[in-house]
Formats: structure tokens, sequence, C-alpha cells
């Protein structure tokens, strides 16, 4: 008997909101890189606590699979970033205003 | 309470306090650290809930690989120290906390109003063997896209980080 899933699940919205706050608000490149794998993390750890729940394996296969895609997303997001600092000398993310968006 | 509930609360509350200094600390260092010893008690709680090969992954690729990354750019791109001051404007962190504070606590009642919120989760185990055959079973073309993308982050990464030939020089840069 561990916890009530409610709780696992809270647990994750919890980390999920923690990650978007950083992903929001910070304004290094890095930093909002780390908030989206802040919330990916939460994601899989409410997909492995639905496994539990439901006694299926569905949900850590589906965790295997955010594994995969967080591992090239943070490869060609740290390549990108490197890319942007060296065309542009900044990693602030208020600095890449050159179309005045 | 179980010694279950016991450890799930210990890691949580672990789990919580070092995402949310390594999301406020000023230097990137701090913060990649702290990052990983969330990412570390994530595994943990991984194996609590059942599953050791996820636990294992998130280990070597979330806490070992992928952190190792962060921190190496970290600490080769030459990020300037003087504008990281006082954590920028609170323009932006009063709306993301309003808005954050408002959707914890609408999940948090529907999650304990929710049928069945009640019951505490069985403790069970998926053996590596066993999800690895369920895996290969039933999910043997996702394994195969997967697999895709890693290539293509890469090719794509190579792309991004090739050195220009000064001869051939980009057209953007020509004419600024």
């Amino acid at each position: 008997m561990i916890v009530p899933y409610g709780n696992v699940l809270l647990l994750a919205v919890i980390l999920f909101l923690l990650g978007a706050v950083c992903a929001l608000t910070r304004r290094n490149l890095l930093m909002i890189l780390v908030g989206v794998e802040i919330m990916l993390n939460a994601a899989g750890l409410a997909l492995v606590g639905a496994s539990l729940k439901w006694r299926l394996l569905d949900g850590q296969a589906f965790v295997l699979f955010i594994f995969a895609v967080a591992a090239s997303e943070v490869a060609v997001g740290l390549a990108l970033i490197v890319y942007s600092q060296h065309r542009t000398g900044s990693v602030n993310a208020d600095h890449y205003n050159l179309m005045k968006g | 309470m179980s010694l279950y509930a016991v450890i799930f609360y210990l890691l949580a509350v672990i789990m919580i306090i070092s995402t949310v200094l390594a999301i406020t600390r000023r230097f990137l260092v701090h913060s990649v650290v702290f990052l990983i010893i969330s990412f570390l008690a994530t595994g943990l709680l991984f194996y609590l809930l059942g599953a050791p090969f996820l636990a294992a992954l998130q280990v070597i690729l979330y806490a070992g690989a992928i952190m190792v990354l962060f921190l190496f750019i970290v600490v080769t791109l030459v990020v300037e120290e003087r504008e990281q001051k006082g954590l920028e404007s609170f323009r932006q962190w009063i709306p993301a906390i309003v808005l954050s504070v408002i959707s914890f606590f609408v999940a948090g009642v529907l999650l304990f109003e929710a049928p069945g919120s009640r019951e505490t989760l069985p403790a069970g185990l998926a053996t590596p063997a066993a999800f690895g055959q369920f895996i290969f079973k039933n999910y043997w073309f996702p394994v195969e896209i997967a697999s895709f993308l890693l290539l293509i982050g890469l090719v794509g990464t190579l792309y991004l980080g090739r050195r220009k030939p000064k001869e051939a020089g980009n057209q953007l840069e020509d004419k600024r």
C-alpha cells in the first residue's frame, strides 16, 4: 500500500507548474529549456503512477518515449542555443528582438 | 501510514524543495545541480511506483546524460552576469505565480473530489524483462520512430554545430 493516486497526480501537478513558472519567468534560454525538462519529468511521473493504478504497462512505455523525445529535444535545443549565442553574443531571450515581435 | 507512504512523502518533499531552489537560483550551475537532485529523487519515486527499468533510465539519461550536457553548455557559454541581477522583472513573475496557484487549487479540488481517490495504490513491480517484452510486442513501431527521432536529433545537432567554411560565407552575414 503506497499512497492514493491523487497524491501522485498532485505531486506531478506541482512539479509541472514549477516547470511552467520557470519557463515563463526566467529570461535565460537555458533556464527556459530547464523548465521544459521539469514539465516533461512531471508528465512522466503522472504516467508511471497511472501505470501502477491500472496495472497496465502502457504508461511506462509512454515514459520511455518521453525520454527519447526529451533527449533529442535537449540535444537540438542546446545546439540552437550555442549557435544563437555565437551569432548574437547573448543567451537572454529579451535580446532576440530583431524582428520587433 | 505505511513505510512506502513515508518514503513517498519524503521523496515528494525533496523533489519540490530542490525544484523550487533550481528555478530560483541566479547562477545556472547551482540550478542545474539542484535539478540533478530533483531528478534522482524522481528516479527513486519511479522505483517505488514499480518501474525499476525506468528508474535506471531516469538516473542514466536524465540525471546523467541530459544534466551533464546542460552543465557542459553552462560552463562553456559565456553568460553575461550583469543582466542576471535580481531575477529579472516582476512583470512576468506575478501573473505566472497567480495563474499557477489558481490552477494548483483547481487541480487539487478536482483530484480529491474524484471518485475512488481515497483508495491507496497497491505495491507492484514490472520487471525489466516483462517491460522489454511488452515494449517490443506492442510498441515496436514507436520504438523505431523514437530511434529515427534520435537520429534526426543527432543530424540536426551536427548541422547546427558545424564550422562554416570561410569563403562560402553565409548570405545573412554578408548583408550585415
